[in-house]
């Protein structure tokens, strides 16, 4: 890495696209990079625990395994969101209600499938059971596991995150 | 209070409606025709030496082909004074599939006898509210009998709902 | 009204007789109906209330259950006893050595198989384990619901420890499927009964900090003293049991009167309630914590050599093996004319035991046909009774008790829905 002196007035390129002038404290970058850097770095999922999988991603949250310092913060209400974490198994009885949970997210929404259950059906393969939330949501990360320890969900997340990152810079209409 | 004496008391008073007693690995378990079987019931609860003031469970099995009358409903009674428990089986056919309620008496079953009517489509009559309780409202069959399939797959009989999901996003993508 | 010393405007007020009959009743409350829907951060899962809400006060309550109904009883029917057991880990998730203990107590009932000591005590610690660890999620919600936040940080992170210490045993931090029928999977080390050890020694000061930050707490003792009253009699009609109903005054403890495992070799204290309201419940599960700690060390201390799994276990493993009851173990009174009721009862045997699990009493009953698969499984999860409950419990309060009342209950909706 370049040690960049303080007085320099000259443009320096840090990383591919944005330039830092140190005297004038000024970064220029596309608008493009800025906005994917703010929306990957403040991750404001909706609270869905569904079932087991809640619990591990209530202990990601927690101290132990923090997901605060990724800028992730947990809102109650869907209009306020960024995505829907679904964590459990997803009921017919239930579908129609994530749906309703989906719509009302505003765009640029995106679905993560945290466990087995919402990436295939888990276990139960039943008459009540949706198999995989991607028969009715198109799912962005999936996340296996029984439940996934909070390590594959914070790899999940730091996935989703290069997701962002590497997403074109124009309306996502999903 | 031993299971034989309860048994015997029983017998005493409900003669013609005990159909037979099993004793097994300490559970009492005691098969009665569906005519008395509220009154049974409430004898096992009011009578003070018996004093089954506890209602566990109940539930349905399917005993579809092996026995006729198919349904069977079962009582789990406990009381806690005398720290001990009892098993009532009720014969149930499956033309004329229903039973007396016991949520007047015990007002646990009120949710139970809900959760078998949506399972085994078993009706009692003189609930206060009998609708499905884990089953969407709508849906159709009864999932615990013995002839319902098991898989997610229910092709046709799919619930009209999750049908129209499905195919709102077929049409979306 | 007098502004810079002049009098400007003079405010005076109708007499209330003045006021008419239509501004009367726009003015006057009315009934809503209120969804607090499945998704809801405050109802621990997918639980839909409907409350009708006169101002705030509740006139009716109507929960909705069943959207995380599995099926877990219909499955079982499809697959063997040890392919059921790791489904009854998904049923309360956040204590699922318990609720494998259950199941394997119930098989091994019917199987009349003899558990091993040493096993005994190894399921004793875990289910005493995974009580703590329920509770600790139960204070870390309950807490968080009302308001208390750091109380979910410090629960959650002993929780980690406990976390740890299944791991170290059964490979897995939450789902363990670890107790199997007739003994355990496999051994403990003593690296983890060291450990176990030493933090159970200083965990009841861990509880004691809990307590400070909430238990003289004016706000807290406002929002659950005197809320949520059932009495003795009300509880027991409406089938709670566990510190749900043990917070009403009665004793009922599954380890106490049908006692399974080790539970008659320890001993403990089972803590009751006076005032039936839902600080008397939070005070039941904060000295249970304390009962499990004790009972966990003296399981540790009393733990015998020897094996682990009963040698007649092997038996049922075999998918294709049938499960064989023997004829003598069943005696049947006939008192009518019929000889195909002797077959029937001697084909069809069933049992029914039940486990002190942290909810309340987890009832399995299992009728067995001959074959390798259940005939029929049925689960009866005290959560499913206690959200039956909530009618009694919410109708009367006001709405903010409503999350007190699902707090105190300690509802999880995979146990209430399988």
């Amino acid at each position: 890495m370049a040690l960049i002196l303080d007085t320099l007035t000259e443009p320096v390129e840090v990383e591919e696209g944005v330039k830092v002038v140190p005297a004038a404290n000024t970064i220029i970058m596309p608008i493009a990079k800025l906005a994917s850097w703010g929306k990957r770095s403040s991750i404001w999922p909706v609270t869905f625990g569904l079932a087991c999988c809640a619990i591990e991603m209530m202990a990601t949250g927690a101290s132990h395994y923090d997901l605060d310092r990724f800028g992730i913060i947990f809102r109650a209400s869907p209009r306020q969101s960024d995505v829907m974490i679904i964590a459990g198994t997803v009921t017919k009885k239930m579908a129609p209600i994530i749906v309703n949970l989906y719509h009302q997210m505003a765009e640029p929404r995106y679905v993560i499938a945290m466990g087995s259950c919402a990436c295939s059906g888990g276990v139960f393969n039943t008459y009540s059971t949706v198999q995989g939330v991607d028969s009715f949501l198109p799912v962005d990360v999936y996340i296996p596991g029984c439940p996934p320890r909070p390590e594959a969900l914070l790899d999940g997340i730091i996935k989703f995150q290069e997701l962002i990152k590497q997403e074109p810079y124009k309306q996502r209409k999903r | 209070m031993q299971s034989s004496d309860i048994v015997n008391l029983l017998k005493e008073k409900f003669s013609k409606e005990i159909l037979c007693t099993v004793y097994f690995r300490g559970d009492c378990t005691i098969i009665i025709k569906r005519d008395k079987a509220k009154e049974i019931l409430k004898f096992l609860k009011e009578t003070p030496s018996l004093d089954f003031d506890y209602l566990i469970d109940v539930t349905g099995v399917d005993y579809m082909g092996a026995r006729q009358p198919r349904f069977n409903v079962v009582y789990h009674l406990m009381s806690i004074k005398n720290a001990n428990r009892i098993r009532v089986k009720v014969e149930v056919p499956e033309e004329d599939c229903w039973v007396e309620t016991v949520s007047d008496l015990w007002a646990t079953a009120n949710w139970h006898e809900r959760e078998c009517f949506d399972m085994f489509g078993i009706e009692f009559k003189g609930h206060p509210d009998l609708r499905r309780i884990l089953m969407p409202e709508d849906w159709e069959g009864y999932p615990l009998r013995k002839d319902y399939p098991v898989g997610s797959d229910l092709g046709d009989k799919e619930w009209k709902t999750f049908k129209d999901i499905l195919q709102q996003t077929k049409e979306r993508a | 009204m007098i502004k810079n010393g002049k009098l400007l405007r003079i405010f005076y007020s109708k007499p209330r007789s003045v006021h008419n009959n239509m501004e009367r009743e726009i003015t006057a409350t009315k009934e809503l109906i209120v969804n607090m829907g499945p998704q809801h951060p405050a109802t621990h899962g997918v639980l839909r209330l409907v409350l009708d809400v006169d101002g705030e006060r509740i006139i009716k309550c109507t929960p909705y259950v069943g959207y995380l109904h599995r099926g877990i009883e219909k499955l079982s029917e499809d697959l063997t006893y040890v392919q059921a057991l790791p489904l009854t880990d998904r049923l309360d998730y956040l204590a699922s050595a318990a609720n494998n203990i259950g199941f394997c107590v119930a098989i091994e009932k019917l199987l009349g198989l003899e558990v091993p000591p040493r096993a005994k005590f190894i399921r004793t610690i875990m289910g005493e384990m995974a009580r703590i660890c329920s509770h600790l999620v139960w204070i870390a919600t309950h807490a968080l619901d009302i308001g208390a936040m750091t109380v979910f940080l410090y629960a959650m992170r002993d929780r980690e420890v406990f976390l740890d210490l299944f791991e170290m045993v059964t490979g897995a931090r939450m789902t363990v499927s670890y107790p199997r029928v007739g003994g355990v999977r496999c051994d403990v080390n003593n690296e983890f009964l060291d450990k176990l050890y030493k933090f159970i020694e200083t965990f009841p000061e861990k509880v004691v900090e809990y307590e400070t930050l909430i238990d003289q707490n004016r706000i807290w003792l406002k929002r659950t003293k005197g809320v949520g009253i059932i009495t003795a009699e009300e509880a027991i009609n409406w089938g709670l049991t566990g510190p749900t109903l043990r917070g009403s005054g009665v004793y009922y403890d599954v380890r106490k009167f049908f006692p399974y495992d080790a539970y008659d070799k320890v001993d403990f204290e089972v803590p009751l309630g006076k005032n039936c309201d839902v600080y008397d419940r939070y005070k039941c599960r904060m000295l249970e914590f304390r009962q499990s700690a004790r009972i966990i060390k003296q399981c540790i201390d009393k733990l015998p050599e020897g094996p682990i799994l009963a040698n007649e276990a092997m038996k049922i493993r075999m998918p294709s093996a049938p499960v064989k009851i023997d004829k003598k173990d069943i005696q049947v009174e006939i008192y009518i004319d019929d000889k195909a009721i002797e077959e029937f009862v001697q084909k069809y045997s069933e049992v029914y035991a039940s486990v002190e699990v942290p909810k309340g009493e987890l009832g399995f009953y299992v009728v067995c046909d001959g074959t390798a698969k259940p005939y029929r499984l049925r689960l009866r999860s005290p959560s499913f009774v206690h959200a039956g409950a909530l009618k009694k419990l919410c109708e009367g309060g006001l709405v903010a008790d409503v999350i007190a009342n699902i707090g105190s209950i300690d509802l999880v909706l995979g146990e209430c829905d399988r």
